[in-house]
């Protein structure tokens, strides 16, 4: 395991007499690429501020590199932050920009020249350096807003959701690039987005939150596929979540049908959610189904087709290359490795969240 | 559909030559004649006689010290009220216009009772067994008098131009290592240049040419540009050379406006 | 240490305040001073707003200061938004020549519009009055909307009103319907900034007025030699009061309304 970096211990915060983050708890490690993803409202970007040092928290304490800095301002920070909507000082110019926190600290000018430079052909916009942030692409100065974090050469790289305003092309080619400088940096990343895509293409850990609490911690592949509870299931990618009882080890009885699946360990007659994912469900001709349906809705996606399937009451949602026309009866299988099986929600609270999706 | 906006132009375009540049070329015409219509320099080269020139000098002075004055009362106000996000602006900026209800020269009035010999400064003063303070009929009561009224004009662009700064990028100039004074040095000051500019000029053209609050203020013992301009209107009738030392006085306000305008450039 | 800082904040806001609402107050105490001279306290009385009411010289310039201010503002609103409306559909260039003119009255001393209209007056051989003085206020008026309505009308979404077209309505039917909607906030502070100028007015008043009619700013000039009646205190602490007690009745009913949405 690498060297932790930054602790979070028991952080709450409110505004207003609103809960935003309840006894929140995480570790961030050195050169990790650590993704906060969830929805509007959820502490994300309050956690990434309370980082920064933009908000203090109400209780608990931020170490960073064995040192609370809890109730340090974030100019004595050794972490620097790319805004949303870059925040670039619009009356001075890129390289002025770029220039500012080494001026600041008062590094000699070859030294802050030979930066600028460099953080200008790390965002590939050399030769940009005298122009205003105003004659620049949305894209553009975003890269500067980079530029301008990274020069300080700071051990974490806070950033709020900075591919929000950019167009759907531009953030792809922009997750690329993101990726690509922090292998060249070779710091920590700690990355705020809502973009579920955006969390599983570039992390090392994803961190999904939702009103306050963090859900689950994980790999990419680790969330998408063992998600914890209904709610990381429904955020991450589409799924059939359905409640379901675990007869017993290795047998779930969904919809009054008995599938075999690998989990063991949740007791027996034991109400539960099982989610499957869309691309996990097989259509077979009826005979060869466990169970079968009609297939009431066909979208094609590109990728492949998008069906609705009738099945013991419940629409389930099928992704497939090969087409099954609307009306066609068919069977519905499911390999019992891909069958997911989740704790039901105990507390009230959490049924709550969970019915709010 | 076009043509048909541009019709709609006619009215106010029409109202504006009239009543705006026609006007204003007449003030020019009548500034370098005389009385049979000759064109003559003189109407403008009276500003040199040393009355007229002491009373610009004067109106420069004052003026300036008062939009130092504002500036200096009005930036940290404007600070504080901008960073007050939930107070709407537009009670902030009723507050300011509320007084303009009661009538300006009632209000440059109180401020006699508040200053003169017996007034209730004074009469404070005494209370207090201190020495009475002459005040009223004084260049500093008429610098308070314009301080007083054209305050509002300096808060208010300042306050718009202050509100307007995101606080991210604040907070990105923290973050990159700045504390109060010089993210306030660097970010803060630069970006409300445009509202220090607008209340410059706001405070500056007013008080460089008021002819009513030194009459209030500063009795008829300290005389500015703008009282020998209204004297030569209504009293003397010599229009020409009023006309001509309005022309001296717009002149100031161009080389305020081209001094500001050059300071935003160097800003940016 | 930041509770000291607030606390100075709060000082500082209240003195500048003070500074701005001492000279109310003293008025407003003059109001209901017996004496007649500013110097001295005579003692309480109501005496100055009853004979007000027989003042017909002070009721006369108020009347004229009120139709002033109202027609003025409301011409203005009218010729500003109908400028505003054209200026959109402009270029760039002829925009900034009517931008240019607009911000002449603005930045342009008001002895020197007040002195250049009373020339155009006189060579145009107009009688001065009532007429001339409505003339000069909708002048220094229409930038007021103009400043205020332009920005608003920037932010238009032109789809809107394509919208409204799509939909079947006529151009006219559509600005009155739709786009008109959109600018009323815009119109109604320019109206609002103009009517409170207009009644402000001294400088270009005193001017253009001709002898014969007086708005309260003349009237109170004329009688600073012999000394301010008190109705006239009497006068402007009833006209203060009036627009305070509606601002903070306009004021309190978004403000709580916006303030229950923000709780939910």
């Amino acid at each position: 395991m690498k060297k932790e970096l930054i602790r979070l211990e028991h952080i709450s915060k409110s505004f207003d007499g609103q809960m935003v983050l309840d006894d929140l708890a995480l570790n961030i490690h050195e050169n990790e690429f650590v993704t906060l993803l969830g929805p509007s409202g959820c502490g994300k970007t309050t956690t990434l501020r309370i980082l920064g040092g933009f908000v203090q928290p109400d209780t608990g304490k931020v170490i960073f590199d064995t040192q609370d800095i809890t109730r340090m301002p974030p100019n004595k920070r050794q972490l620097n932050t790319v805004f949303q909507k870059y925040a670039l000082f619009t009356h001075m110019t890129i390289a002025e920009n770029i220039a500012f926190g080494l001026k600041i600290k008062k590094k000699p000018k070859s030294y802050i020249d030979d930066k600028i430079k460099y953080a200008l052909k790390l965002v590939n916009l050399e030769g940009y350096g005298n122009r205003m942030p105003d004659s620049l692409s949305g894209g553009q100065q975003q890269r500067i807003a980079i530029a301008r974090a990274i020069v300080n050469e700071p051990k974490v790289l806070l950033l709020d959701e900075p591919l929000g305003a950019l167009d759907l092309k531009l953030r792809q080619e922009m997750q690329y690039e993101l990726i690509r400088m922090k292998n060249e940096l070779g710091i920590t990343f700690v990355y705020v987005t809502h973009d579920q895509e955006e969390a599983l293409t570039m992390s090392d850990t994803i961190v999904v939150m939702n009103q306050g609490y963090i859900q689950q911690i994980g790999s990419p592949e680790s969330i998408y596929n063992e998600p914890e509870n209904a709610f990381v299931a429904d955020f991450i990618g589409d799924s059939n979540i359905i409640a379901a009882t675990m007869v017993e080890d290795k047998c779930v009885e969904i919809l009054g049908t008995r599938f075999a699946c690998v989990d063991t360990g949740f007791g027996k007659n034991k109400p539960v959610d099982v989610v499957i994912r869309p691309e996990d469900v097989e259509l077979v001709a009826p005979e060869n189904g466990t169970i079968t349906g009609v297939v009431t809705h066909l979208i094609f996606k590109g990728v492949h087709y998008e069906m609705e399937v009738m099945a013991n009451g419940f629409e389930w949602l099928v992704h497939s290359t090969v087409l099954s026309p609307v009306g066609k009866e068919v069977g519905l299988r499911v390999d019992p490795f891909n069958i997911q099986i989740m704790n039901k929600p105990e507390s009230e609270d959490e049924e709550a969240v969970a019915l709010e999706i | 559909m076009k043509s048909k906006k541009h019709l709609l132009a006619a009215p106010y375009a029409a109202w504006a030559v009239i009543f705006i540049v026609v006007p204003l070329c007449m003030i020019l015409y009548y500034g370098i004649t005389d009385k049979q219509g000759a064109f003559t320099a003189e109407n403008i080269l009276a500003i040199a006689s040393p009355g007229h020139a002491r009373a610009l000098w004067r109106s420069v002075l004052l003026s300036f010290v008062s939009t130092v004055i504002c500036f200096l009362l009005a930036y940290p106000l404007a600070m504080i009220l901008a960073a007050k996000k939930e107070n709407n602006g537009s009670f902030i900026i009723l507050i300011f216009i509320l007084p303009m209800w009661m009538n300006f020269l009632l209000r440059t009035l109180a401020w006699q009772t508040l200053l003169e010999k017996t007034g209730v400064i004074n009469s404070v003063l005494a209370f207090l067994g201190l020495p009475a303070m002459h005040m009223i009929n004084t260049s500093s009561a008429i610098v308070l008098g314009m301080v007083y009224n054209f305050l509002p004009f300096m808060v208010l662009p300042l306050y718009n131009a202050l509100s307007k700064i995101d606080d991210n990028v604040i907070h990105a100039a923290k973050d990159l290592g700045a504390n109060k004074i010089q993210s306030f040095l660097h970010i803060i000051l630069p970006l409300s240049v445009p509202g220090i500019i607008s209340g410059v000029t706001m405070v500056f053209v007013p008080a460089l040419t008021t002819f009513v609050i030194s009459t209030l203020l500063g009795g008829s013992k300290v005389l500015l540009i703008g009282n020998v301009i209204e004297q030569e209107f209504t009293q003397a009738s010599n229009w020409h050379l009023g006309s001509g030392l309005s022309i001296v006085l717009m002149i100031f306000i161009l080389l305020n406006m081209v001094v500001t305008a050059l300071f935003e450039k160097e800003e940016t | 240490m930041p509770k000291t800082a607030d606390f100075t904040k709060k000082i500082y806001v209240a003195l500048i305040f003070i500074f701005l609402y001492a000279p109310i107050a003293t008025l407003i105490v003059l109001s209901f001073n017996a004496s007649k001279t500013r110097a001295k306290w005579g003692g309480f009385t109501m005496q100055w707003y009853v004979s007000l009411m027989q003042d017909e010289t002070i009721l006369d310039a108020l009347g004229t200061t009120l139709l002033i201010a109202l027609l003025s503002a409301f011409i203005a609103a009218i010729i500003g938004t109908v400028a505003c409306i054209a200026m959109s559909g402009m270029k760039k260039k002829t925009r900034a020549v009517f931008m240019g003119v607009t911000n002449i009255p603005m930045l342009n001393a008001d002895i020197v519009t007040g002195i250049s209209l009373m020339l155009l007056f006189i060579s145009l051989g107009l009688r001065f009055g009532f007429g001339t003085i409505l003339l000069s206020h909708i002048t220094f008026n229409i930038p007021y909307v103009i400043l205020s309505v332009y920005p608003r009308m920037k932010q238009l979404n032109p789809s809107v009103y394509e919208a409204a077209l799509d939909l079947g309505a006529s151009p006219l039917t559509a600005f009155f319907r739709v786009t008109l909607p959109d600018l009323m906030p815009g119109i109604l502070s320019g109206f609002l900034m103009a009517f409170t100028m207009s009644l402000d007015d001294f400088i270009i008043t005193h001017f253009t007025k001709g002898s014969g009619i007086n708005t309260l700013s003349t009237k109170i000039y004329t009688e600073l030699r012999k000394g301010i009646k008190p109705e006239m205190y009497a006068l402007s602490t009833i006209i203060f009061v009036t627009v305070l007690v509606l601002l903070i009745l306009v004021n309190i009913t978004p403000d709580k309304a916006s303030k229950e949405k923000k709780n939910l």
